[in-house]
């Protein structure tokens, strides 16, 4: 008798070809990224693409795009009540618009516009001042009423007799949504291209400094030197400062999200509620994404509790009827690093080679390009891109905080 | 839901509690001879480990009074509570 062996999958068809090499790392790299997120992978474009850096890793301790670019809502906007924040999401905006070209990929990005609720006299009067800044900064906004509400997204509750009932919101057309694998997916197939390394399952765990430079990094799989070296590592960022040995007003939480089983399309815009924290758009797939407020204390375990989940429920079912019948399909959470003012620190440390980009909290996704660009430009010149400038770790010392809890505090 | 150890009242749900962050930050002994640099530190600039973390916790919904913890921050496992005037156990 006689037996045939056959492997398991062997009739499975060819694997697709890679998006990126699996590169053993160089001994020494004129840029050294660490993170390879969003941030981290469009940056390593943009020094490629704008500057013709290609000597560079970006490190990821775990697998690409696997931290909060996998956990995030997408949502993508530039309706920032001040001049500076306005500035560098209106920029990333822009970018968001070309990228698909720009990428030769597809990362499904639909501009479906975003609403964000006002639901007493003082919600108003803050959202026409947002409204206004926003057109003087020659961003699209447009103040509805809760009629003109109804007519946008015809399932939100607009009567009166609800517990925070809309009294009308700020509307930006331009507002999306991107797919965010694809997005990061897209940025590593073309840092890849260019030569650039990425690296996963590389975890920093020091660094080599002479006097005031970072010289290189100590990591899982050995030392890495670089004559630059970038952090973009979002919630877990005081880890590596603290090796470093720079302090920061940094702090991490847990930020959770959902989705919905898949639905039919019944949600055409995103909603946003900071009132009742709450925001949702519908994924292309047909999953209503929700996201929720940060939990209260600090957190690394990228979980968080269940009774914010069931207050972001209640609030999203007084405010969208029809979400009664929907079934939770699973919840997630991510560190965000959050900081004083709501703003992002980006731009030089006391190491003059090293560069920070922290801070983002829970709206990094939607800056990924924005960032990406900047933070390349600040890399190449050794000097903070205009954009970015406002943004120094400076700021919490002179005072000139960029406060943003009204527009990016809990929501986005 | 995690159940958290008031000091006076005993073990209650989470959502009684409200977070007041690193604990042990005093006020600064002669606030007026602070440079910016210093004040900046005392206002905004906090710890932020992974791992263990000494913070504060008020159990706002039950006796209002406010106590710290040792958290691990990784975890989430609370550790130990004390009261303001005992110290940090080891």
């Amino acid at each position: 008798m006689t037996t045939q062996t056959v492997p398991p999958g062997a009739h499975l068809p060819d694997h697709p070809e890679f998006l990126w090499r699996t590169p053993t790392p160089k001994k020494n790299y004129d840029v050294v990224i660490v993170g390879g997120g969003g941030h981290g992978l469009a940056t390593a474009h943009y020094l490629a693409k704008n500057h013709g850096i290609t000597n560079v890793a970006v490190l990821e301790r775990g697998w690409l795009a696997g931290g909060n670019m996998a956990r995030n809502t997408t949502l993508i906007r530039s309706n920032y009540l001040w001049d500076e924040s306005t500035r560098i999401y209106e920029h990333a905006l822009k970018l968001w618009e070309g990228l698909e070209d720009d990428l030769d990929y597809p990362i499904l990005f639909k501009q479906c516009g975003v609403l964000n609720l006002a639901h007493s006299l003082q919600d108003v009067r803050d959202s026409v001042r947002r409204v206004e800044a926003n057109k003087l900064n020659g961003v699209d906004a447009h103040w509805v009423d809760a009629d003109e509400v109804k007519k946008l997204c015809p399932i939100v509750n607009v009567s009166d007799d609800i517990r925070y009932p809309v009294m009308g919101a700020t509307y930006q057309p331009r507002a999306g949504i991107a797919k965010h694998d694809y997005v990061a997916w897209g940025f590593a197939r073309r840092a890849d291209q260019a030569g650039i390394d990425i690296i996963q399952n590389c975890e920093v765990t020091g660094f080599v400094t002479d006097g005031d430079r970072v010289t290189g990094v100590r990591t899982t799989q050995g030392d890495i030197g670089a004559g630059q070296v970038a952090l973009c590592a979002a919630g877990h960022t005081s880890t590596l400062t603290d090796m470093l040995g720079i302090r920061t007003p940094l702090q991490s939480h847990p930020l959770q999200a959902l989705v919905s089983e898949l639905l039919e399309p019944v949600h055409p815009t995103i909603v946003m509620s900071n009132a009742v924290h709450v925001y949702v758009s519908q994924a292309h797939k047909g999953e209503l994404v929700m996201g929720a407020g940060v939990d209260s204390y600090n957190g690394y375990g990228q979980r968080g509790a269940f009774h914010i989940i069931e207050r972001q429920m209640a609030a999203a079912v007084e405010l969208f009827p029809v979400f009664a019948r929907a079934h939770l399909l699973r919840t997630w959470g991510g560190i965000v690093d959050v900081c004083p003012d709501a703003s992002p620190i980006v731009g030089r440390t006391p190491y003059e080679n090293l560069y920070l980009n922290a801070g983002w909290g829970t709206g990094g996704f939607k800056a990924t390009p924005g960032i990406g660009w900047c933070l390349a430009d600040t890399i190449a010149n050794d000097e903070p891109h205009e954009f970015v400038a406002p943004f120094s770790l400076d700021r919490f010392v002179s005072g000139a905080l960029v406060d943003e809890h009204g527009a990016a505090g809990v929501a986005h | 839901m995690q159940l958290i150890e008031c000091p006076w009242c005993g073990t209650r749900e989470e959502t009684e509690f409200h977070y007041g962050g690193q604990a042990h930050v005093a006020y600064p002994e002669d606030p007026q001879a602070l440079t910016d640099e210093e004040w900046a530190r005392y206002v905004f600039f906090r710890t932020n480990p992974k791992g263990l973390f000494a913070e504060r916790w008020s159990h706002s919904a039950g006796c209002r009074r406010w106590f710290n913890a040792v958290r691990d921050t990784a975890t989430y496992r609370f550790h130990s509570v004390y009261r303001p005037d005992e110290q940090r156990p080891s």
